[in-house]
């Protein structure tokens, strides 16, 4: 068991094998936990927010989701989800588009593309490969007439997710360090990551 | 006519030409014989009918206006957008949903890129009936991988596209209504705010039937928005990233 308590605003990243679950705790309740997974083995086999939510017919992960690559091939499957229901469609934070959803005084305020960026390189990744991503614990309703918005949280401290890794997979993870929308309660705190099991 | 000799294989292969077909570019496309309402045949810059099943790409120029038309109902245009001068910058659709507060694209929806400037407006939309979710399926990823490639991409540089002329809802749980194409003859018209690399694959939509219609793409030269455009202000969103996209060429030189 490999267990990493990542801070308030950090990046993380991890291969998790075959077979082996990864569980990621939000420690302290509402906290976006902002997610890209890749096949380990050839990294332009990719999550796919679309393949994956048109797969399913619905825009929630929960327990059973399947992220998939844009060609349908499964990367990780939610096998427990204590919260309920997780974002597909919000993707990242980043500097520039801070700047339109809140103003230019935001620009050089730090963002999960940042972290993105920063931790991807470490494994040869460029922004070529950032993709939309998932939002664990981040909560993004759409009303009838397309409005959609990061709203107040439906997590609370302890929930869990669980994924099995049905290939050996890279995840890449910003802690989200948002402090404009209610994604983190407006206060961005630590997350942890369990991994578990013996690859298969 | 023999094509047993190079003499005769180049006569044969020269006879053809002057073919027309349903499916195809007119170039120049000035020749088009049929311009829009307002647009004087020497301004157009594309005039191409697209199979069902096949795909086209063109580089635009900045301004430049493009018609999407599906001609009889079961066109899907899945879209992919590049800034032309550097194209690791491209279409991002959870910034275009989420900045904009609105999962569903229609008129004066800006299409933004990952940083956070306008790559093309929608200026006309005689449809609704749209997707910014599902992305594609098999059929769009092969056509983009081959059309991104003659740009000098690769898979690595493809987001999830946006399609056109097949609407997807989202209920109140999270589920997703295929709601089909609003009919034929259906037009949905673009403005590129910057240079683009345009990446079009007319193919089933993910959740829709495999069956697809040819769509009809029109180009023509014109000017880009400015602050006086209605899309410029439709929202503060959309506005700062007019004014993002502003400096952005003012720095470089293009405006």
């Amino acid at each position: 068991m490999t267990t990493t308590e990542v801070p308030a605003r950090a990046a993380y990243s991890a291969i998790v094998r075959k077979g082996q679950t990864l569980a990621i705790v939000d420690l302290h309740g509402n906290q976006a936990v902002d997610f890209l997974v890749y096949n380990a083995g050839d990294t332009s086999e990719r999550y796919s927010a679309a393949a994956t939510i048109a797969a399913q017919r619905n825009i929630f992960l929960t327990t059973g989701s399947v992220l998939r690559t844009a060609g349908g091939a499964p990367l990780m499957t939610v096998t427990a989800d204590t919260c309920g229901r997780h974002d597909t469609i919000g993707g990242a934070c980043s500097k520039e588009s801070n700047s339109l959803r809140y103003g230019q005084h935001t620009r050089h305020q730090h963002a999960c593309v940042e972290n993105f960026l920063a931790e991807g390189a470490r494994w040869g990744l460029g922004k070529r490969d950032l993709v939309s991503n998932i939002n664990w614990y981040m909560n993004v309703p759409v009303e009838a007439d397309g409005t959609l918005g990061i709203v107040d949280g439906i997590s609370s401290p302890g929930l869990e997710v669980q994924l099995r890794a049905e290939i050996d997979v890279l995840v890449l993870v910003s802690n989200c360090p948002q402090i404009n929308n209610p994604c983190n309660g407006f206060d961005p705190t630590a997350v942890r990551m369990i991994i578990t099991g013996e690859a298969a | 006519m023999t094509t047993a000799t190079t003499y005769g294989a180049r006569d044969h292969a020269r006879a053809q030409d002057g073919t027309i077909v349903d499916t195809m570019p007119t170039i120049p496309a000035s020749a088009w014989p049929g311009p829009p309402a307002g647009v004087d045949a020497a301004d157009l810059t594309w005039a191409e009918t697209v199979a069902g099943g096949g795909y086209t790409h063109k580089v635009l120029a900045r301004g430049t206006e493009f018609r999407l038309t599906d001609l009889d109902g079961d066109a899907c245009a899945h879209l992919l957008l590049y800034n032309a001068d550097a194209p690791w910058e491209r279409l991002n659709v959870a910034d275009t949903v989420k900045v904009q507060w609105n999962a569903y694209l229609g008129e004066s929806v800006a299409l933004l890129s990952d940083q956070a400037r306008v790559l093309a407006t929608v200026i006309s939309d005689e449809s609704g009936k749209h997707d910014a979710l599902c992305g594609t399926s098999a059929d769009g990823l092969t056509a983009f991988t081959v059309a991104a490639a003659k740009h000098g991409l690769t898979p690595r540089d493809l987001p999830p596209s946006l399609s056109l002329f097949q609407g997807v809802r989202v209920g109140e749980s999270g589920e997703l209504e295929f709601q089909g194409s609003a009919g034929p003859g259906r037009s949905v018209t673009l403005r590129a705010q910057l240079p683009l690399v345009v990446l079009i694959a007319n193919v089933a939509h993910p959740l829709g039937v495999a069956q697809v219609s040819p769509l009809r793409v029109l180009a023509w030269r014109a000017k880009p928005s400015n602050p006086d455009s209605p899309e410029w202000t439709a929202t503060p969103e959309a506005r700062r990233a007019f004014e993002n996209t502003a400096d952005y060429l003012t720095a470089r030189g293009l405006a």
